[in-house]
C-alpha cells in the first residue's frame, strides 16, 4: 500500500539501487524502485532527509544521481543528475531548498534549482565522508583519508573556519596517519566526533584554542566504519568492519560503556533514535538490526536481500500508537460500499485507487522467524 | 564384573537405590543433565528413558510383572539386553499389525533439526537473482571471462604442502603454481591482475601440513578464508584410479542453501571453466555439510542406465570458511561481508549458516 510508506519506520538504501522502508511494527519491508529496471550502477551510497518533518528523502546514487523520494507518496517524484568530480557521494545534506553534495574526490558543491549560482570548492582528495551541522545548517564538517577534518561555513566557502591538527608522533616518533571515516556534531556545542579507520575516536572542539582533539579514544583492532550519538549526547555508537559495535563515552574519557552483538559482517551506518533507547544499524550481511542500548538486546532483525549501504531512522516517538491496521479491512468495507457508490453520482474514484497495484512497490511479508522444523516422534 | 560396573555407574543418587524399586530410582528433584561425568550421565539418562518408556506403554499388572522379570539392579548389559527385547517385540507388533501399522518413525537426524535460516534462497527471488547476476562473479557466469588459477602457499613450504599444490594444479585447469619467495600478497594481486589471473589460491601451512586456504577473486572480487583437514595426498588414498588427465571436469556443489553459501558455491564454481568435457568422465564434488565443505575429485563409468562406478583420483581435503571479506586480500583493512564469530554462532548445534 503506497500510503502506509510514512509509517515505515528505517529506510534503507542497498547497492543494487533498491531503496527499502522497513515498518517494524508491522514487520514489513517494502521495495522502492525508480526505475522499473534495477541497475548496479544506481546502487544508494548516500541519504539525508529532505525536510524536517521526515517527508522526503534524498537518495544519492552511484551514477552521480540524486533522487528525491517522498514518504507521503511512496514513490520517486524527482532526480536530478549532480556532476562533476570522480567517485560516488559521501554526502548529503539540504540547505534552504538547496542540494549540498560531495564527492570521493573532494568536490563540495551547493546546488540550487536554478542550475545557476552552484557554488562550489574543493576540500580535498579521497573524502570519505560530509555532514551537516544540524543546529547551523549552513556549516558542514568533511573528512577523509589523510584529509584531516574541516568545518566550512558555506556563505564563505574559500577557507575553512575549523581545520584540525594531527595528533603528536607517537612513541616511536613517527607520524600518525589520519583517515576519518565517519563524523557527527554535537548538539549544543560546536564539538565534533569522528571515528577513523585506524580504530580511534577522536573529539574536537572548535571553540577550544588547541586545534588538536580533545579526546582520543582507541577500540577494538579495525577499522570504525560508523558512528552515531546517543540520545543525551554523553556516548556514541561506532560500528567496525568486523561487524563489532560499541558505545564508548565521552564524558569518561573514552571508556567502552557496553559492546552490541549479534553482528556478522561489517557495519556500514549506524543510527540512533533522538529520544528513545533504540539503535539500528546495517552492514554488509544484510540484516538490519535494531538493539535497545540500555539492555543490549537485539529488538528486531530483518533480512533484507541485498547489501546494505545507509540507512535513515525516523524520530518519530510513540511507535505503538500508530496506525495498526493495514488498509486490507478498509478494502473489504470498499467492496461493500461499491454497489451502494455505482447507484449513485459518483466524484471520488476510490475504486480505481484500490484496484491499480503500483508496479514499482513490491511488498514482501516477514513475519516472525518460522518454527523449528516438527520433531518427528521416534519409538513406539 | 557386572556389579562393580554397577557400583561404579550409580552417579550421584542414593547408593542403595539399586535395591529399591524403580520408581524411587528418580527423585522429583533429581535431573539428569546435572550429572558431569559423561558416562555416568549417558547410563542415568538410558535408565530414565526406559523408566518413561515403561510408565507410557506397560500397564499396570504387567508392570509388576515386569518388574519382577527385571529386577531394579542392572548394569549396562542388561540394558542393552532389554533394548534388544523391546526392539523384537516391537518388529511383533508390528508384524502382527501388517498393514494398520503405524508409519516407521524417521529417526532424528542433526540436518533434519536444522533451525530455519531466514536467509535460504528461493530460487523464483527476483532481487537475490539480479544480485547475484550482477555481483562479482557475473563476468565468468556470462562467459566473459576464462579462469587462470594462481596457487601458491604460505612462504618456505615443506614437503607435503608442495605436493599437495602440485596436485591442485593438475586437477584444476588452467592453473599455475608459483614459489611464494616471502613475497606480501598485496603486491602480488594488482601483479596477478595485470596478468589476467581471475583468482588466486593460497595454501597455508603450519607444522609441515597444509591447515588453510585463502581463495581471491581477482579483478576486485571476495576473499574467502578457509581452514582445512584432512588433506590426503594421492598416494594415500586406497583405491584410487590413475592420474587425472587433462581433460575439463565437471563441477558437482551439494547444499550450499543460504545467500551466503550461494556466495560461495559460486567462488568455488568459478573456478573451474564453464565448459566441462565429458569425454574425460572426471568430476570435482564440493559437498556442504554442516557448514563443513568436502572437496572430492572422481572418475565416473556408466555401467548401465543406474550403475555407475566410481573411482577417486586426486587429493581430497574439507574446508570450513572463516571468514568472507569484500574486496580483494587485505586483512587490516578490509570489510568483511561474513566472519564466524565463534561465541555468538555456535551457541546452537543446529543452526548452519552455510
Amino acid at each position: 500500500m503506497a500510503s502506509s510508506a510514512r509509517w515505515n519506520h528505517v529506510w534503507v538504501g542497498s547497492e543494487t539501487g533498491i531503496l527499502k522502508g522497513v515498518n517494524l511494527r508491522r514487520r514489513q519491508a517494502t521495495n522502492y524502485v525508480a526505475a522499473s529496471a534495477l541497475r548496479r550502477d544506481e546502487g544508494v551510497c548516500a541519504m539525508c532527509w529532505g525536510d524536517p518533518s521526515e517527508s522526503e528523502i534524498l537518495v544519492g546514487c552511484l551514477d552521480r544521481s540524486v533522487k528525491l523520494f517522498s514518504t507521503e507518496k511512496g514513490k520517486f517524484t524527482e532526480s536530478r543528475q549532480c556532476l562533476g568530480g570522480e567517485g560516488s557521494f559521501c554526502g548529503l545534506a539540504v540547505h534552504d531548498s538547496s542540494i549540498i553534495t560531495c564527492v570521493e574526490s573532494g568536490l563540495l558543491k551547493v546546488w540550487r534549482d536554478a542550475s545557476s549560482e552552484n557554488m562550489e570548492t574543493q576540500v580535498g582528495a579521497g573524502m570519505c565522508r560530509m555532514r551537516q551541522n544540524p543546529a547551523q545548517p549552513q556549516c558542514v564538517g568533511t573528512g577523509g583519508k589523510e584529509n584531516a577534518l574541516k568545518v566550512w561555513d558555506l556563505h564563505r566557502p574559500e577557507e575553512p573556519i575549523f581545520r584540525a591538527k594531527n595528533v603528536r608522533n607517537d612513541w616511536l616518533n613517527l607520524r600518525v596517519p589520519v583517515w576519518e571515516r565517519d563524523l557527527q556534531f554535537l548538539p549544543g556545542s560546536e564539538k565534533i566526533v569522528t571515528c577513523t579507520g585506524h580504530h580511534q575516536v577522536r573529539l574536537y572542539d572548535p571553540s577550544s584554542p588547541q586545534r588538536r582533539p580533545v579526546l582520543q579514544a582507541t577500540y577494538g583492532e579495525y577499522p570504525l566504519t560508523a558512528l552515531s550519538l546517543t540520545p543525551g549526547a554523553d556516548s556514541v555508537v561506532v560500528g567496525s568492519s568486523h561487524g563489532d559495535m560499541a558505545v564508548i563515552d565521552l564524558r569518561q574519557a573514552g571508556r567502552l560503556v557496553k559492546c552490541l552483538k549479534g553482528f556478522a559482517g561489517s557495519v556500514r551506518s549506524v543510527h540512533c533514535h533522538p529520544t528513545l533507547p533504540l539503535v539500528a544499524s546495517c552492514g554488509l550481511d544484510r540484516f538490519l538490526r535494531v538493539h535497545n542500548i540500555e539492555d543490549k538486546r537485539l529488538v528486531h532483525k530483518v533480512y533484507l536481500k541485498s547489501r546494505l549501504n545507509c540507512l535513515l531512522l525516523t524520530s518519530r516517538e510513540k511507535w505503538d500508537d500508530e496506525e495498526p491496521e493495514p488498509a486490507a479491512p478498509q478494502a473489504d468495507v470498499k467492496e461493500e460500499k461499491d454497489e451502494l457508490w455505482d447507484g449513485m453520482e459518483t466524484v471520488a474514484t476510490r475504486t480505481v485507487l484500490k484496484r491499480t497495484a503500483d508496479p514499482n512497490v513490491r511488498e514482501t511479508q516477514l513475519g516472525k522467524h518460522p518454527k523449528k522444523q516438527k520433531r518427528t516422534s521416534a519409538g513406539p | 564384573m557386572a556389579s562393580g560396573a554397577a557400583g561404579s555407574a550409580e552417579g550421584p543418587g542414593p547408593g542403595d537405590a539399586a535395591r529399591a524399586p524403580e520408581q524411587a530410582l528418580f527423585p522429583p528433584g533429581f535431573s539428569v543433565s546435572e550429572i558431569k561425568n559423561k558416562q555416568r550421565r549417558h547410563f542415568m539418562f538410558l535408565r530414565w528413558k526406559q523408566q518413561q518408556r515403561k510408565a507410557s506403554s506397560v500397564t499396570g499388572i504387567c508392570r509388576a510383572a515386569f518388574n519382577l522379570l527385571f529386577p531394579a539392579n542392572q548394569s549396562d548389559v542388561c540394558l542393552i539386553q532389554e533394548k534388544l527385547a523391546n526392539k523384537k517385540k516391537r518388529r511383533k507388533e508390528r508384524e502382527a499389525l501388517g498393514d494398520k501399522a503405524p508409519p516407521k518413525p524417521v529417526p532424528k537426524t542433526i540436518e533434519n533439526q536444522r533451525v530455519y535460516d531466514e536467509t535460504t534462497v528461493d530460487p523464483n527471488d527476483e532481487e537475490v537473482a539480479f544480485d547475484e547476476s550482477t555481483d562479482e562473479f557475473a563476468p565468468y557466469f556470462n562467459r566473459q571471462t576464462v579462469p587462470k588459477i594462481l596457487i601458491t602457499t604460505s612462504d618456505r613450504p615443506r614437503g607435503r604442502t608442495v605436493r599437495f599444490c602440485e596436485q591442485l594444479s593438475t586437477i584444476i585447469p588452467n592453473s599455475h603454481v608459483y614459489y611464494r619467495r616471502g613475497l606480501a600478497l598485496k603486491r602480488i594481486i594488482p601483479q596477478c591482475i595485470s596478468r589476467d589471473f581471475t583468482d588466486l589460491i593460497v595454501i597455508n601451512e603450519d607444522r609441515k601440513i597444509p591447515n588453510g586456504l585463502v581463495l581471491s577473486h581477482l579483478p576486485d572480487g571476495p576473499t574467502a578464508h578457509f581452514r582445512m583437514s584432512s588433506v590426503r595426498l594421492r598416494k594415500e588414498i586406497k583405491r584410487k584410479g590413475k592420474e587425472p588427465t587433462e581433460h575439463q571436469p565437471e563441477v558437482i556443489l551439494n547444499n550450499f542453501t543460504t545467500r551466503l553459501g550461494h556466495s560461495i558455491g559460486r567462488m568455488f564454481a568459478s573456478l573451474f571453466p564453464h565448459d566441462p568435457q565429458f569425454i574425460g568422465r572426471q568430476v570435482a564434488t564440493f559437498h556442504n555439510q554442516r557448514d563443513y565443505i568436502f572437496f572430492r575429485f572422481h572418475r565416473y563409468i556408466f555401467k548401465s542406465e543406474k550403475k555407475v562406478g566410481i573411482q577417486e583420483l586426486g587429493p581430497r581435503f574439507t574446508l570450513k570458511l572463516r571468514s568472507l571479506q569484500k574486496g580483494t586480500f587485505d586483512s587490516k583493512f578490509g570489510e568483511y561481508e561474513w566472519i564466524h564469530k565463534h561465541r555468538e554462532m555456535d551457541t546452537s548445534r543446529r543452526k548452519f549458516h552455510l
